[in-house]
């Protein structure tokens, strides 16, 4: 499925490993957190790149303990209408300082992609023949924010500012 | 009597360029959302909640679109508009809301960007007047007039407008989510009856601080809102509310739409565990990046300017003279118009719920015409009520007589504020496509009933309320008479229940007995206002009455007959 980044289709170098499928051991592989839990030890030695993807119930802190493990945490959306992941994200960011790639996966639309990366989300998995155009486009409709978000560094006041000026 | 300059308007915050120019973006975004679920793009799932953040609701015969008026406060300028569009756009009148806002009922859908664009040029939208986000702020009707008023709520509520517009975290929330806030003694916001019920005080040096009520509200399972905090101080508000909203947000159910408001996650957690988590939540958030600076507070202040007050005596003469000599401008006086803080005004409300008319519906006739009677006497400003009527903030008691005269020349100098005629209803089966029965009739029998100005002066405040179905948008059960339109065999029938209570003393009602028939209704009203004049003493309102002869002796009578 195409990978948007920074409003583009991007090559996705990681690959999705279904529960009960192996695991390479040699690239970067995304798993479900339960087969993280059932599994852990057997990922101990691992060279390469690890991340996981958690249903849109397993909150923030339910991972928290393990964050340093990952390199990508694939947040769910099983309907574009279930917003916890957008709280989930945030805290990932703000709360426990995760620094790796958040990626969201599942069911998600170009309206909520300004929404994504101001909660902290870096990629978003569309579906296969999603109009790029509309990814680009929602970055640069609105240009005024009101709320301090991830995508600025220093939030000039908490109410109301303008992108990147 | 031109006594203010045009354009002078007190209360409204005025737009910049930045706050336009998001307007328009927001207009142009939804326009493109409209042509890509016309090219097939977006599903209809997927443009569903983003039409309905726009303001665009499908109800039974054709679109409504329902338009914000932040906290309820809006210029002369801005009523013309409204005026203009229900001319052009609808059957020539609109219908204020009981979230303080304005809605037209035939909407073309094509249309719908052509609106939103004359709006704009209005500094208006219809932004979060729907769908599961925080919708428009509500407050205080008298806000910034009101004589028992501690705190100017508008402030916080453009805040908190201003805040959740867009918000990045909080636009898919579980449900919807309805915040009121109140600064002043008597509660005339439903405080507790909102997903945030925010009570504003000062403390004893004189700072601003808040108190919460969370999981309040109405619809299947009626809640009062819980006390959670005592006080937030005003630098906390914001960090405050993103903590409940985020507990919301992560714990809300999402599996049901009936159990999916905040009151469900609060009953269902017990008060004191929901409390700990916002507690939690709150200690995190509270630092520099959620600090709400007292400097921005005062620029936000600013932009609502501050009537500039003539210094007036206390008394009128004129005033007391019309009074004297026109009985009829002396009983809409004592009805319709509240006590001013500034010496020589007074706070008028317009009624829009003459004998036998539709609760909240205003032709664009009479939009203009209270256009300029603000313009001419209250600062250019107008407010609307969340029991549907109409507010002229800043009169001078000199001008009072002028301003009612013209008002009655229109079919709108009702004298019926919080009397039994002042009744909310909500579209029901008229418009609604999930209504058990009309409510919009049976509101119309019940205030033709009840017509006699002199008749309703006498039997003093009690609020009816009617909701053609459960999900009570007629907050039939907090109405000190509550009417609830429910489905028997396929037939209309409504259910009545009294000792309802929307302020901060907040009660829902207790029902009476079976469902009865709209006729039956109209005369069981009437059985009730007939026990509560023989027995009340001195002074008693409906609701002491009840409280203290209990339930018993109007069950009987309403039912006497069956
Ligand atoms: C076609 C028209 C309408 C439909 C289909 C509709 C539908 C609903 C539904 C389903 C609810 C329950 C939501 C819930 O509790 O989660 C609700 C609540 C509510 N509606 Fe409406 N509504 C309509 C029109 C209106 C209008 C015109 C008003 C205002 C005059 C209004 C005011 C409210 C209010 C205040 C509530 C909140 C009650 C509470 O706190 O639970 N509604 N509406
Ligand atoms: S109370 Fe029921 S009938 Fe009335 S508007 Fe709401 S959903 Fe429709």
């Amino acid at each position: 499925m195409p990978l948007i980044k920074d409003g583009r289709i991007v090559e996705d170098g990681w690959t999705t490993v279904a529960d009960g499928e192996a695991v390479p051991a040699d690239r970067p592989a995304i798993i479900s957190f339960e087969r993280w839990q059932a599994e852990r030890d057997g990922f101990a030695g691992r060279n390469a790149a690890l991340g996981v993807r958690v249903k849109s119930g397993t909150l923030a802190p339910a991972i928290a303990a393990d964050l340093d493990r990952f390199a990508l945490i694939a947040v769910e959306f099983p309907k574009f209408r279930d917003g916890r992941g957008f709280s989930t994200a945030r805290e990932l960011r703000e709360r426990y300082g995760y620094r790796g790639e958040i990626r969201a996966v599942g069911h998600v639309i170009p309206d909520q992609y300004r929404f994504l990366v101001r909660t902290g989300f870096t990629s978003v998995e569309a579906p296969e023949c999603t109009n790029e155009a509309s990814w680009a486009h929602a970055l640069t409709e609105i240009t005024v924010a009101f709320q301090p978000s991830l995508d600025e560094t220093q939030p000039v006041s908490l109410l109301r500012r303008r992108y990147g000026a | 009597m031109n006594h203010i300059a045009p354009g002078a308007q007190a209360g409204v915050y005025r737009y910049d360029e930045i706050d336009r120019q998001f307007v328009a973006e927001r207009v142009e975004q939804f326009r493109a959302q409209v042509a890509r679920r016309l090219s097939g793009e977006l599903t209809e799932e997927e443009f569903k909640p983003l039409r309905l953040m726009n303001g665009l609701y499908l109800q039974l015969h054709a679109y409504m679109l329902r338009i914000a008026v932040p906290y309820g406060v809006m210029t002369s300028k801005q009523l013309r508009k409204l005026a203009e569009i229900g001319r052009k756009y609808d059957k020539g009148y609109g219908h204020f809301t009981t979230r303080q806002n304005l809605q037209f009922n035939w909407i073309k859908l094509e249309e719908t960007p052509e609106i939103l664009n004359e709006l704009a040029e209005v500094d208006m939208h219809a932004l979060q007047t729907s769908g599961n986000c925080v919708r428009n702020v509500t407050t205080d009707q008298f806000v910034g007039a009101a004589r028992d008023e501690i705190v100017d709520g508008r402030v916080y509520a453009e805040i908190l407008r201003q805040w959740t517009t867009l918000h990045p975290e909080f636009t898919y929330l579980p449900r919807k989510f309805k915040i009121a806030i109140m600064g002043a003694e008597s509660d005339r916001a439903a405080l507790r009856t909102h997903d945030v019920g925010v009570l504003a005080k000062r403390n004893e040096a004189g700072e601003p601080g808040f108190t919460f009520y969370v999981g309040g509200g109405l619809g299947r399972s009626p809640f009062v809102g819980k006390l959670i905090r005592e006080w937030v101080a005003e630098e906390d508000f914001v960090a405050y509310l993103e903590a409940v909203l985020r507990v919301y947000n992560q714990y809300g159910r999402r599996d049901n739409i009936y159990k999916a408001r905040i009151k469900i996650l609060v009953h269902e957690l017990g008060q004191e565990k929901f409390t700990a988590e916002v507690e939690e939540e709150f200690a995190r958030l509270r630092g520099p990046k959620y600090r709400l600076d007292p400097e921005l507070v005062a620029e936000i202040r600013k932009r609502f300017g501050a009537p500039a007050f003539e210094t007036l005596p206390t008394v009128s003469d004129s005033f007391e003279k019309a009074k004297a000599q026109n009985a009829a401008f002396a009983r809409w006086v004592g009805v319709n118009v509240a006590e001013h803080k500034a010496p020589g005004y007074a706070i008028a409300t317009i009624s829009l719920k003459p004998a036998g008319g539709i609760p909240g519906d205003a032709t664009s006739e009479q939009m203009e015409l209270v256009a300029d009677l603000a313009e001419r006497y209250s600062f250019g400003e107008i407010r609307v009520s969340h029991a549907q009527n109409l507010v002229l903030a800043h009169v001078r008691q000199d001008d009072l007589f002028t301003v009612w005269q013209a008002l009655e020349a229109n079919g709108l100098g009702t004298p019926n504020a919080g009397l039994i005629g002042d009744i909310i209803a909500c579209p029901g089966l008229d418009y609604c496509a999930l209504a058990n029965a009309r409510s919009i009739p049976l509101a119309q029998d019940i205030s033709a009933r009840f017509a006699d100005p002199v008749r309703q002066q006498a039997i003093g405040e009690l609020g009816i309320k009617i909701s053609g179905c459960i999900n009570a948008c007629g907050h039939h059960h907090v109405g000190h008479i509550g009417i609830l339109g429910v489905d028997k065999k396929g037939e209309e029938f409504y259910q009545i229940t009294v000792g309802g209570d929307p302020t901060l003393t907040t009660a829902i009602g207790d029902i009476l007995g079976p469902a009865i028939t709209a006729d039956e209704t109209v005369d069981a009203i009437e059985a009730i206002v007939e026990v509560y004049l023989a027995t009340r003493s001195d002074g008693e309102r409906f609701l002491d009455t009840l409280k203290r002869i209990g339930h018993g002796p109007f069950k009987e009578r309403v039912y006497a007959a069956h």
